[in-house]
């Protein structure tokens, strides 16, 4: 299993690396590019998991649609390179405690959790399971996405024509 | 034993090998003789005028927002569409519902023409006098 | 030699023979476009180079890598040599999920004539499509021109359009068969029970989808040549161009064979069990029936070319949204009341 292990810290490093560019690059349109390859390293690592349907869905929804959605917003703005995006307000100490504090916690839960370690599995179909749980045990919250997705059709719908 | 995507891993990695090295020898056997004016943006021979970035029309980020609504929902219907067959008349009304739902917002976004992308209506522009008169 | 030396060698292997076999049908359907053209308007086309003009796509091969690369002085270098990468790497990946044969015996191992039997072959079929609007949006952003900008923009907002009825007809076939492999689906296609005979709406609605993703004609807004110039690869040159050009006619031959896996088939030849013909030649006429169906298909992505005039973007836009998503929908919930009604 040496390659997959290989695999894996590819996809890491390389969605850790690709996220960290979004946050500090100055072009905004760089940003949004450079979350394609962390979204795309995402979406590796759930193969990995053999969560196939999850990583297309990754690749689907956000690459493919979230992704466009916000290149698109980018170029309907007028100003795209060089923008300071540091806030003129800077909360440096309470920033650096706050976040010191989370990453703290972070290393604490990482170490002491016991984490459930399954051997490797077979990859199998993951889809139909998925399809079988939708439609019994969780029927309720399938019904209730959908209903979710018409407020926010209707909403951005609406939202679209006032900008108009 | 490779597993399937890791298969489609090779198949990519090989690729992208073909591809890198079809760049490389049109680096290494293709000319490099650049000047000013064929580095130049091209606009018909004449210098651009104005940023690159002009204002697009809001439809463009309007499509994409419902788009991604819409994909969500393609994405909702496929663990349903894999396993309708075993399922029978459960899935059926289970989906219809859901399905039901969604059309609605379908028919909401049509009727109130959010689909709709208009004609273009070209502004011809007029002249105040003829440039070529006829003789007579 | 150890087991899974030998297996990882079989697949390098087919691996190796797909790509070399796609690489040159598609700068012979580059051929056959030129020719097919020049046909349809009575001209004669490439026929000087080799015996009717059948070495013409090696040497655009060669005429293209002996070009100079120009990059303009404003383009984002980086992106802009990324972009056509992207775009034919999209392309290419697709096959490696298309079964073109049944197994075959070869010296006592049995071999599938598929890449890789992905259990969600259609999902990544589907997800790969997505992909394909950033090779446009890349190069069109990192041209900075307007044309590119223009183009890639269009582009983009077409091929997401289009995306939702591709992935609505899709749908119908998965009910049909109930599961996402490609390999299973052309198996059930058994017979005369191709899909395009079940599924004759959501058929129509994959193939216009087919069309807009591909960016041809009809649907090729984004490099319309009277109004913007080459659209988003106006700034490209030599082999960068090239490879959008191979995209372009990968992206073709990709969605001929996904045409033909889905609806068609797929390798499928009608009764040719029936005959009492040794394996490895039904093996080999599967092959062929396959390659034939696709080469098929490519023509008639050819004939359209050359045959009807280019839609304006609002008709296009229009068309995918108020046309084609309501007919994909109504396929989908007509195939469910079908197959609900008659199952018992």
């Amino acid at each position: 299993m040496i390659y997959y292990t290989i695999l894996f810290y590819v996809f890491a490093v390389l969605a850790v690396a690709t996220a960290f560019y979004v946050v500090f690059a100055k072009n905004v349109i760089h940003s949004a590019f450079a979350l394609f390859g962390t979204l795309f390293a995402v979406a590796g690592l759930f193969v990995l998991l053999n969560a196939d349907f999850i990583a297309i869905t990754q690749i689907m929804v956000y690459v493919g649609g979230i992704l466009v959605l916000m290149i698109f917003g980018v170029m309907l703005t007028t100003k795209i390179a060089d923008i300071d995006i540091h806030t003129k307000n800077l909360n440096r100490i309470p920033a650096i405690l706050f976040s010191t504090g989370i990453t703290v916690i972070l290393i604490f839960i990482l170490f002491t959790t016991k984490w459930n370690i399954k051997p490797q599995v077979q990859n199998q179909e993951t889809v139909s399971q998925i399809g079988k749980l939708m439609l019994t045990t969780y029927l309720l919250p399938f019904e209730i996405a959908s209903i979710v997705l018409l407020v926010a059709l209707v909403g951005s719908a609406m939202y679209a024509r006032k900008t108009k | 034993m490779l597993t399937q995507f890791g298969q489609v891993l090779i198949f990519m990695i090989i690729a992208a090998g073909f591809v890198a090295v079809a760049f490389i020898a049109a680096r290494l056997i293709g000319p490099k003789l650049p000047s000013k004016g064929k580095n130049s943006t091209y606009e018909c021979g004449e210098d651009t005028e104005g940023d690159t970035w002009l204002k697009f029309n809001v439809r463009y980020y309007v499509i994409a927002l419902i788009f991604i609504i819409f994909d969500v929902e393609i994405v909702f219907l496929f663990p349903w569409a894999v396993v309708f067959k075993e399922m029978g008349l459960i899935a059926f009304i289970e989906m219809a519902i859901f399905l039901i739902i969604l059309i609605l917002g379908f028919v909401y976004a049509y009727a109130k023409g959010d689909l709709h992308w208009d004609k273009p209506r070209p502004v011809i522009p007029a002249l105040d006098r003829q440039i070529f008169k006829s003789e007579i | 030699m150890p087991e899974w030396l030998i297996d990882i060698l079989i697949t390098l292997t087919k691996i190796v023979i797909v790509e070399g076999v796609i690489l040159t049908a598609v700068a012979y359907s580059v051929y056959a476009e030129r020719r097919v053209s020049a046909f349809t308007q009575n001209r004669i086309g490439p026929n000087r180079v080799g015996p009717a003009g059948l070495l013409q796509p090696l040497v655009d091969v060669v005429k293209l890598l002996m070009k100079e690369d120009i990059v303009p002085a404003k383009a984002n270098r980086l992106v802009h040599a990324l972009a056509p990468g992207i775009s034919i790497l999209v392309a290419l990946s697709t096959f490696a999920v298309i079964p073109f044969g049944d197994k075959i015996l070869l010296a006592g191992r049995e071999i599938k004539l598929q890449i890789a039997d992905v259990n969600i072959g259609i999902l990544y079929i589907l997800a790969l499509v997505s992909l394909g609007v950033y090779g446009v949006t890349l190069s069109g952003w990192s041209s900075n021109s307007k044309y590119s900008l223009l183009g890639g923009l269009r582009s983009s907002a077409q091929m997401i359009s289009y995306e939702l009825s591709m992935g609505l007809a899709v749908l119908g076939v998965i009910l049909i068969n109930g599961s996402f492999e490609l390999d299973t689906i052309v198996q059930n296609q058994f017979g005369w029970k191709w899909n395009i005979i079940l599924q004759p709406i959501g058929f129509l609605t994959f193939l216009v989808s087919a069309f807009a993703e591909t960016n041809r004609t009809p649907f090729d807004l984004p490099e319309a040549e009277q109004e913007l110039v080459g659209g988003y690869h106006t700034e490209y040159s030599s082999m960068k161009f090239a490879m959008f050009f191979l995209a372009e006619y990968a992206n073709v031959i990709v969605a001929s064979s996904v045409i033909t896996t889905l609806y068609l088939g797929g390798w499928q030849f009608p009764y040719l069990q029936t005959f009492g013909l040794p394996d490895m030649l039904v093996s080999i006429l599967q092959v062929l029936a396959f390659c034939g169906k696709v080469f098929l298909m490519v023509l008639f992505f050819i004939w359209v070319r050359w045959t009807i005039p280019r839609f304006r973007y609002d008709q296009l836009m229009n068309l995918g949204w108020k046309a084609m998503l309501p007919l994909a929908l109504a396929n989908l919930v007509l195939t469910a009341i079908i197959l609900t009604l008659f199952k018992t």
